[in-house]
């Protein structure tokens, strides 16, 4: 948008339109009864370069102060504001308005399969202990090196992929398995375990294996690609959960 | 103005007893059971389906004395077993992952799981019995219905 400042003459004008967001909003309980969530409609003005998110602020700070989400960036790098949009798990702040067909209310929902707090605000903590679980850290044995641990190009190719994943939780509240009871640890859980099962410097993998294979573990992946589709990283999801499986099934047999 | 817990403030860990002890290769086994029985069964079940309904004079020499006659050589019968046994292995198997799926309240799934294990013991001890204990010339039977080689002995 700076573009257009700096050369208004040049810039082809960028078309405004009215946008209807239809939000699904709830209240924590006040000790008055048990709340029930609700849908609320707001109509802003939007700009042709406008995001979800920015059609959010529009509402929270012109229309109604109460609306509560989170985000932190602004920019896709935090993982604060996944949410439900049309059905599909995404990031408000990478998700342009123009892309959604804006004639129609944009349906925008918190993300499904965990504790709603208020409005598009989910309690992460579940999310976050099976994040915990699988020791997101460098596991490594014997003397610290005096100098850093090195790696190859390829070495680090391996699992450069999952290295991209920015904890929004896209993924595991778009798994289905993940909906009914909440047990299982989640694509993103797995997709961490794997950026360490599979750098050559980490010393840890075995430990994860055993952590993975679990009853609610890797097995309970059933392939339906929601994962893979929801991660706004681009990250191949189902593909480093069957890597993951892969590694167990050798490790075993 | 409602007031909400500082979503800062210490929390007590989760309880998850189940957690820890449900580790273990079981899971493993069940996963690489249903892909190699998934291809098993493929070979199985269209052999029998071929069998059964192509070759020979196919569909229409299907009856008594046809099966009674395939379960009269030790081939059929262990074709047949390793079909049954692991097409309900392979079967109940599958149910099971999608009773712990999609039943959420715990009566619920136990109830499920309870009527499939039943259904399941069932089907594989009659199916095995009636496998092993067939009498293809069952005295008595008027011979038209019987396979050939009765009338012989
Ligand atoms: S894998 Fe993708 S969708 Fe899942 S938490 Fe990481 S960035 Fe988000
Ligand atoms: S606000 Fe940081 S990722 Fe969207």
């Amino acid at each position: 948008m700076t573009a257009t400042l700096d050369a208004p003459s040049a810039a082809p004008v960028i078309p405004s339109f009215d946008v209807t967001l239809k939000i699904r909003r709830f209240l924590p309980d006040d000790g008055a009864g048990a709340p029930e969530p609700y849908w609320d409609e707001f109509t802003v003005r939007a700009h042709g370069t406008d995001r979800v998110l920015d059609a959010l602020h529009k509402v929270k700070w012109e229309e109604d102060g109460s609306l509560t989400f989170r985000r932190s960036c602004a920019h896709g790098v935090c993982g604060s504001d996944a949410m439900r949009i049309n059905g599909r798990n995404r990031l408000a702040c990478k998700t342009l308005l123009k892309d959604l067909d804006p004639s129609k209310p944009i349906i925008i929902e918190p993300i499904k399969g965990l504790p709603v707090i208020k409005d598009l605000v989910v309690d992460m903590e579940p999310f976050f202990a099976s994040y915990r679980e699988i020791m997101p850290f460098l596991i490594t044995t014997g003397n610290e090196p005096t100098k850093e641990r090195l790696q190859s190009a390829e070495q680090r190719e391996r699992f450069d992929d999952t290295t991209k994943c920015i904890l929004c939780a896209a993924c595991t509240s778009s798994c289905p398995v993940f909906w009914t009871d909440g047990q299982y640890f989640g694509p993103a859980a797995i997709v961490n375990a794997h950026r360490f099962i599979f750098d050559s410097r980490d010393e840890g993998g075995a430990q994860r294996l055993e952590i993975l294979n679990d009853k609610e573990g890797v097995w309970r992946c059933r392939t339906t690609f929601n994962c893979t589709e929801a991660c706004p990283r681009g990250i191949e999801v189902t593909k480093a959960i069957q890597e993951v499986k892969r590694a167990m099934i050798t490790r075993a047999f | 103005m409602t007031t909400i817990a500082d979503p800062k403030a210490p929390r007590p860990p989760k309880p998850r007893p189940a957690r820890l002890t449900t580790r273990g290769n079981t899971e493993l086994y069940g996963w690489v059971f249903m892909r190699a029985s998934g291809v098993i069964l493929v070979v199985l079940i269209f052999g029998h389906l071929f069998v059964n309904l192509v070759a020979g004079e196919g569909i229409s020499a299907i009856d008594f004395g046809f099966v009674a006659g395939k379960w009269a050589s030790p081939f059929w019968q262990i074709w047949d077993l390793l079909m049954l046994w692991l097409a309900m292995i392979h079967g109940t198997n599958g149910v099971r992952t999608i009773i712990n799926d999609y039943a959420e309240r715990d009566g619920v799934r136990l109830a499920l799981k309870a009527s499939l294990y039943l259904a399941f013991v069932v089907v594989v001890v009659l199916g095995t019995l009636v496998i092993f204990t067939f009498d293809p010339c069952p005295a008595g039977s008027p011979a038209d219905l019987l396979p050939s080689f009765c009338t012989t002995a």
